[in-house]
């Protein structure tokens, strides 16, 4: 479904953030990308949707990501931000959802069925006609998932999705995220809901590649984790990480 | 809450006034701004000494005041740090035009007097009935009218984007405001050796964030079209609005309907 190769990405020209990065996700696979800050998580989901100008071949179900393919490359991958305030910039949830469908050539009628079909499967009806601005943190982040799935994308790319959630809507989120079929790939340093979300875990070290594997098996691996200045999950480190 | 979160609760609740629901929300945008633009031009196009007839121009902000639910105070209260701008324009022209025009119960009037008088309701007019316009019809949907309008995608995605980075801005603002405070009690506002940094960092934050922000909209499809806001049809109760309006404004344009009226009432026309 992804496919990366050799792919690095400059802002400047002697430093690159990410350098020769290559890996593949395959279709309904669900992937963690986790690193230390700094590592280029979010650079790499910037790439791949084109924000960012890269070197090397990213291909998205076979269509390579270029500036003449970019409208067919977002209409397959949606991308839940980090920061949702920048995700929701309609009035209310229901403009915002319907945003992405009819600028894609969706009808009225057609983005209203998306609209009421989405928040139906994620139990978020009461939020449709709520204002952006009076949504609390947890039902902002689940509006911008939902914002996303109204486009029907065959990718769900997320960047931290539970930061900033209090534990009750990070539970609400990990479930949420379990129970898409969409493939994903997800960035995290919530090692916790990666966990428990993802299949599969690729490491970034310094802008490359540093593993990739069954996330169990990587995120059991301390000297693994340590040598990429992360740390195992809370559930086998324990609450003084030891 | 300090100023700056006041500043963009006003700014959400124009969003909020033009979600309401009225048989003025639910014109066509189109036909809203074009009656605007008529109404506008015909009442900057009173002469300055054409007090009487510029007053029946009153009716149709009032009849919109009415027919859309907004409160007439609403419209003073955000209009209030542009409306002492707009009447200060007319200020001197008693003092430059004293030639004496009209006589009201023994007192003499000078034309500069009419003419600031005029120039300030001209003001008032128009910023009404702006207001009114933006406070029944989404951003997005005027965006449309005015691509439906042929104007230039780029400069209607500047608008749009506009008013979305003013509320940007305000949010960092605000964040900011509060982080200097929390760190320099007692100040009365930021101290002028802080502005230069002050202005760059919330330069950059807003800069940022209007990027991520765009980077959003071009990510759900944003091209420069407005596909997603007003898709209705421009209907026959749309375009009977206009027609009906635009030249009711002409008539009062060509006939002075308030002198009139006087002349009926006291006599004049018989």
């Amino acid at each position: 479904m992804i496919r990366l190769e050799n792919v690095s990405v400059y802002y400047t020209k002697d430093a690159p953030v990410l350098r020769n990065v290559s890996f593949t996700v395959e279709k309904g696979e669900a992937v963690g990308l986790i690193g230390a800050n700094g590592a280029g998580k979010t650079t790499l989901m910037r790439a791949l949707l084109g924000l960012l100008p890269h070197e090397g071949l990213i291909t998205v179900d076979g269509t390579e990501v270029t500036p003449k393919t970019l409208p067919e490359i977002r209409r397959k991958m949606g991308f839940v931000l980090q920061n949702s305030d920048n995700q929701m910039f309609m009035p209310t949830v229901y403009e915002d959802m319907i945003f992405g469908p009819m600028n894609y050539g969706a009808s009225r009628e057609e983005a209203d069925a998306r609209v009421d079909a989405v928040l139906a499967r994620l139990d978020l009806a009461d939020l449709k006609h709520r204002h952006n601005h009076k949504l609390s943190g947890g039902e902002k982040r689940m509006a911008a998932i939902a914002t996303v799935l109204a486009m029907e994308p065959e990718v769900l790319l997320m960047d931290e999705p539970t930061s900033a959630l209090d534990p009750r809507n990070r539970r609400l989120i990990i479930r949420t995220i379990r129970e898409l079929p969409e493939t994903k790939l997800i960035t995290s340093h919530d090692l916790d809901m990666i966990w428990d979300t993802c299949d599969r875990v690729i490491v970034l070290g310094r802008g490359s590649v540093a593993a990739d594997g069954p996330a169990q098996e990587i995120l059991q691996d301390r000297a693994l984790l340590e040598a990429n200045r992360l740390e195992l999950p809370l559930r086998l480190a324990g609450p003084d990480g030891a | 809450m300090n100023r700056m979160d006041r500043s963009l609760l006003e700014l959400r609740e124009m969003d909020t006034l033009a979600a309401g629901d009225s048989p003025v929300h639910r014109l066509h945008a189109l036909a809203k701004l074009l009656t605007t633009v008529a109404y506008i031009i015909v009442t900057v196009s009173f002469g300055k000494y054409q007090l009487d007839g510029l007053l029946i121009m009153v009716l149709w902000p009032a009849l919109l005041f009415s027919l859309s639910g907004i409160p007439v105070g609403t419209c003073f209260r955000k209009l209030r740090f542009v409306l002492p701008l707009v009447m200060a324009v007319g200020l001197f022209n008693p003092f430059f035009d004293r030639a004496p025009l009209l006589t009201v119960g023994g007192l003499t009037v000078s034309g500069g007097v009419v003419s600031m008088i005029t120039l300030m309701l001209k003001g008032l007019f128009c910023l009404a009935a702006s207001f009114l316009l933006m406070a029944t019809t989404s951003i997005d949907d005027l965006c449309a009218a005015l691509r439906r309008l042929h104007l230039p995608s780029i400069l209607v995605t500047l608008l749009l984007l506009t008013y979305r980075y003013v509320g940007v801005m305000t949010e960092e603002l605000s964040v900011m405001t509060d982080a200097y405070h929390l760190r320099a009690p007692g100040q009365r506002g930021i101290r002028f050796a802080a502005w230069g940094s002050f202005l760059g960092q919330l330069l950059l934050r807003s800069m940022d964030r209007a990027e991520e922000l765009y980077g959003s909209m071009q990510l759900r499809g944003f091209s420069g079209n407005f596909a997603y806001a007003e898709d209705r049809r421009f209907t026959g109760r749309d375009a009977l609005w206009l027609i009906l309006w635009t030249a009711a404004f002409v008539l009062c344009r060509l006939y002075n309907i308030p002198g009139l009226l006087g002349r009926l009432l006291t006599g004049g026309i018989r």
